[in-house]
Parts: C-alpha cells; sequence; structure tokens
C-alpha cells in the first residue's frame, strides 16, 4: 500500500462514516420526540453531511481519477464503502440512536481533536472546522445518554439495551489496520492509541454518571466496516440514498 | 396560506357606535396601524381566532416537513441532500417560532399539538398531497412557498405585534426557499434529459390546482373573512391574494418553459391581470374534511412521533426534577 492509496482509504472512512451516519439522522425527520429535537438531529445531521462532503472532495483529488465527491458517495457500491459499521445500524428507538451516537461522537471528537495537528494541512482545516460542530455533537449526546440512563426506570432499561445492543460495533474505531499504520508514521494520522484511551476514559465517566453498567471489557467486537465488509444494515440504506443517480445515469441535479 | 377558513366565531361584525368603550378603544388602535402586544385588553374573539389562526400556521410548517422528509432520504447529491435538510430544519424554526408567539396570548403548545392530532385543527390542505418524484422538491418551494409568501409578505402587516414580528422574519427564509425550489426545476429544464424535464412538467400539472387552493375559499364563501378584515388579522382577500400569486408566477413559468393545466389561462389586457379557470372546491373541501391522498399518513405519521417519544420527554422531565433537587440540597 503506498501513501496515496492510504490516505485515499483513509479519506473514504471519515467521509463514508458522515455521509452514512447523517442519512440515519435524516430518516428521524418528522418523527423525533419533540420539535426541538427535530431541529437538534437536523443540525447534527448537516453538520456531518457537510463535513463528509468535504473529506471525499478531498479524497477524490487524491484518487485523481475524475470522480468527484457526489460519485464517490451516490455512486460506489456496498463493498466499495469504508463507513465504521456502528454507523449503519438501524435506528431503532430514540435510546438506540442516542447510544450510536455518543459512542461515535466520543470518538469522532478525539479522532478530529488529533487530527488537528496532521501533517497534511488539508485535512488538519477540515477536522479544525468539524470540531466545532462535533463538540456540540458530543455535548448533546452524552446529555441524552445521562438524561435517559438517569430518567425513568423505562428510560433506563431502554437505554441500557441500547449501550449492551450497540458495544460489539464500538470496538472497530479503535483498531487500527495497515493504512492506519502508515499514516501515523507519516504525521499525517491519528494515534488511534491515544484516541482510544480517551474514548474509555470519557465513555466510562459518561456511562458511571447515567448509572448504566459498561459491558465487559473483553466483549467481543466485530469488524471489517473499514475495510469493505458490511452488515446487511448498509445495502438497503445505499438504495434508498442512491436511487436516483441510479435510475437516471448520467443526469444532472 | 397556510391558515385556511379559520373560525372567528363572530356573526356579524360590529360598528364602532356598536362597541363597548373598551372594545372601540380597541379598534381604533387597529385603525390607527398600533400594533397590539400581549399584554394589551383585546376581545376573546381576536384572541381565541389569532390563536386558531397561529396555531394553524405553526401546524402547516411541521406537517409541511413530511412531504421534503419524503424525498430527503433520496436526494441526489450532496449540494440538494444539504439544502433541502436546511429547508426542512428551518421549517421546524418557523414551527417553534410560531408556536411560541401564539403562547404569548396564554395559549399551550402541547394543547394546540392535541387538537391538531385529533382532527379539531386543521393544517394547510396542500400538505396533504403526496410528492411523487424528485422534481416536487423544486415545485414545493416555488408554488407552495411562494404561494405562502403572497400570504405572509402581507401578514407582516398584521395587527398583532408577535404575530408580525414573526411573519417579517419568516418571510426572509421562505423568499430564500422559494428561490432555491424554482432553481431545482431551472437546472432540470435547462440542463436535464428529456425524462427530468417530463418529471417537472408532470409534478406543476399535479401541484398547480392544490396550490391555488391553499388561498382558501371565494371571498363569497369566507363567512369569518369580514371580522379578520376588520381585525387586520387578514389584510388582504382570499381571492385577491390567489390573483397577485397567478400574476407573478406565471412568468416565471413562461421562463421554465413549461405549462399549467388550465385551458382557461391567458392574460387579460383589460383587467391587467391573468384570468384563470375554476377551481374544482369539490376537491378543496374533500381535502379539508380528511379525504386527501394523504391525511391520514400525515397525521398517523405526527400523533406516532409524539406517542413514541412520550418517555423520552418524560425520562428528560425526571432527570431534571432529581438534578434540580439535587443542585437545590
Amino acid at each position: 500500500m503506498t501513501e496515496q492509496q492510504a490516505l485515499f482509504e483513509y479519506l473514504l472512512r471519515l467521509g463514508d462514516s458522515g455521509t452514512i451516519l447523517s442519512q440515519r439522522l435524516c430518516e428521524w425527520i418528522g418523527n423525533a420526540p419533540a420539535l426541538e429535537e427535530e431541529l437538534a438531529i437536523g443540525n447534527v445531521a448537516l453538520d456531518l453531511l457537510g463535513q463528509a462532503r468535504a473529506w471525499l472532495e478531498y479524497a477524490a483529488e487524491v484518487e485523481g481519477a475524475g470522480r468527484d465527491a457526489d460519485a464517490l458517495a451516490f455512486l460506489r457500491h456496498e463493498r466499495e464503502y469504508r463507513n465504521l459499521l456502528i454507523v449503519e445500524q438501524a435506528n431503532g428507538n430514540f435510546a438506540d440512536t442516542m447510544a450510536r451516537q455518543y459512542l461515535f461522537d466520543a470518538w469522532h471528537y478525539f479522532m478530529l481533536q488529533a487530527l488537528c495537528t496532521s501533517a497534511d494541512e488539508r485535512i488538519a482545516a477540515i477536522a479544525a472546522k468539524g470540531l466545532k460542530e462535533v463538540t456540540y455533537h458530543l455535548r448533546r449526546s452524552s446529555a441524552w445518554v445521562k438524561r435517559l440512563g438517569d430518567g425513568t426506570e423505562e428510560s433506563h432499561a431502554k437505554m441500557q439495551d441500547a449501550i449492551d445492543e450497540i458495544w460489539t460495533y464500538s470496538g472497530e474505531m479503535l483498531i487500527g489496520d495497515e493504512a492506519d499504520q502508515l499514516l501515523l508514521e507519516a504525521g499525517i494520522g491519528a494515534d488511534l492509541e491515544q484516541v482510544k484511551q480517551q474514548w474509555q476514559a470519557h465513555v466510562t465517566a459518561t456511562l458511571a454518571e447515567a448509572t448504566l453498567t459498561q459491558p465487559a471489557e473483553d466483549s467481543y467486537m466485530q469488524t471489517g466496516g473499514k475495510q469493505g465488509y458490511h452488515t446487511e444494515q448498509l445495502g438497503f440504506l445505499l438504495a434508498e440514498m442512491q436511487y436516483l443517480p441510479r435510475a437516471y445515469p448520467g443526469a444532472s441535479w | 396560506m397556510y391558515a385556511q377558513l379559520v373560525d372567528t366565531g363572530v356573526k356579524r361584525v360590529k360598528g364602532l357606535d356598536e362597541m363597548s368603550p373598551e372594545e372601540r378603544n380597541f379598534q381604533e388602535k387597529i385603525d390607527a396601524e398600533i400594533k397590539i402586544e400581549p399584554k394589551n385588553w383585546m376581545p376573546d374573539a381576536y384572541r381565541r381566532t389569532l390563536i386558531r389562526q397561529m396555531s394553524q400556521h405553526a401546524h402547516s410548517e411541521i406537517v409541511g416537513m413530511l412531504p421534503e422528509k419524503n424525498w430527503l432520504t433520496r436526494a441526489p447529491n450532496f449540494k440538494r441532500k444539504l439544502q433541502l435538510l436546511a429547508k426542512i430544519q428551518d421549517e421546524a424554526g418557523h414551527g417553534l417560532y410560531l408556536y411560541s408567539a401564539m403562547e404569548t396570548l396564554g395559549a399551550d403548545r402541547d394543547e394546540e399539538v392535541a387538537k391538531l392530532h385529533s382532527g379539531e385543527v386543521k393544517y394547510s390542505s396542500i400538505f396533504n398531497y403526496p410528492t411523487q418524484n424528485w422534481a416536487d422538491m423544486g415545485t414545493v418551494g416555488w408554488l407552495v412557498d411562494g404561494a405562502a409568501i403572497v400570504n405572509q409578505v402581507v401578514l407582516q402587516r398584521t395587527s398583532y405585534g408577535p404575530y408580525s414580528r414573526a411573519m417579517i422574519r419568516i418571510c426572509k427564509e421562505e423568499s430564500f426557499h422559494q428561490r432555491q425550489g424554482y432553481q431545482i426545476l431551472l437546472h432540470m429544464m435547462r440542463n436535464g434529459t428529456e425524462e427530468q424535464k417530463a418529471m417537472v412538467q408532470d409534478s406543476i400539472n399535479r401541484l398547480w390546482w392544490p396550490a391555488l387552493m391553499m388561498f382558501g375559499p371565494h371571498d363569497s364563501d369566507s363567512p369569518n373573512s369580514a371580522q379578520s378584515m376588520q381585525w387586520k388579522i387578514k389584510r388582504m382577500s382570499n381571492d385577491d391574494l390567489r390573483q397577485r400569486f397567478i400574476d407573478q408566477t406565471i412568468p416565471q413559468l413562461e421562463l421554465l418553459g413549461c405549462t399549467v393545466p388550465d385551458p382557461d389561462l391567458k392574460w387579460n389586457e383589460e383587467r391587467g391581470h391573468y384570468d384563470f379557470g375554476e377551481i374544482d372546491w369539490s376537491e378543496f373541501y374533500a381535502v379539508l374534511k380528511g379525504n386527501g391522498p394523504c391525511n391520514r399518513d400525515r397525521l398517523r405519521t405526527r400523533r406516532n412521533a409524539i406517542e413514541n417519544g412520550a418517555w423520552v420527554r418524560e425520562a428528560a422531565r425526571k432527570h431534571a426534577e432529581k438534578h434540580n433537587k439535587a443542585n437545590a440540597a
């Protein structure tokens, strides 16, 4: 793997995770538990989509194959997608959505913080802009985890179930592979060992405050999204999202 | 117009000489274009009418998110998806803003939403039509937001201060949405394939008449208009607003290179306005009664959202309660 190939992979992973999580959040619109949450969910979805576009624009340039961000998002198939498995998981109830969001946000926050000092100026700039937005995402989702965990008996049970269900998808974002290693050595990528420690500390503190039980440390972790091996959730999501560009090839919208 | 057939509960409009001193003082302020503010005295019927109109308006913003949400997850590229998401978010914001303005009249948001869900209070008839192709995202912005603006521009001068100020703010964003919607259509007509152009024409064919219905029944069939006009809650009649909308929309239609499904539409030199055909009022009243293609879906979606979210809101209340206590201790 060359540095250029690693960089392309790395940017796709960041961009795809944002695209897919934003798409999931869009599914909530019109169905949120309160009007204020319609606004908040829309906000987060917009931020993630904007960031995803910036990552994929850069990815397209790095690839240099004449594709643009739209072609990357709307015309790649499931196996070519590089998002984390956690973001493609279905919304479930509000607790499921918030558990997914929180565990991702906590990773996203420390990840972007690390990328702010990337030797690649373009990455550092996108990360710095995104970090401001993700600071709010993390504040909001951790507040909801606490509210639901330490709310009513019903909300506590739902939040605990949600954490237990999504937990198996939380390890992947902290496990590096060849591309991560290569870019870390080049001073471009984030140090996942450091992100892991920060993430664990944040999650442990938040779950404790939420009166929730953290799943066992040796829980089995699903992986593969970063390499294009996805759960069955992703195919349907892409079928919906890519419907127009695929039904009308070459059309301009 | 996002509020149609708002009942004033008043059978006959009173003259100044028939009014009590309080009523006369109130009416004179209105006649002098002085805004009524939340703490000012106002007739009960004025208050009730405004609550009805503002809640209908707010409900329309919220229900109006649904036909656009229908294409949000299928928007064709980053630019359009970001635009549509931002537009829907603006609508949620407008709803929130209008509910807050309504609450200055002593109404309660949750109670008014419950009336929407029980079918007691309506929202604009236009949102009971399905969005069937992507061009509808353009047409909704252009025609539906366009019709709403024609009404709301006039409502910026409405007599109730908080409502008037809400309209001023909302109008700015709506104009932006309208241009964006038109841009979607123009792009498809100028750069699109034959299939895309057909999509645009199909969309206009389906939404043209429902858009005209947004202005409500003919003035002669609008029993509450006279009172609302005297109170300056309403500032222009339904038919005048509809005419204004048609007059400003047809040149834009021509620029698109599209047509509307009305064989009677033609410029009348003498009147200085477009003549147009008769609206199918039986369809309008059927939709208003709950028999539009999407009435049931829209209400079910809204009811489910609020009912399914009850445990979330309850948990938030309980959590705040616990922690307020903890902080106080």
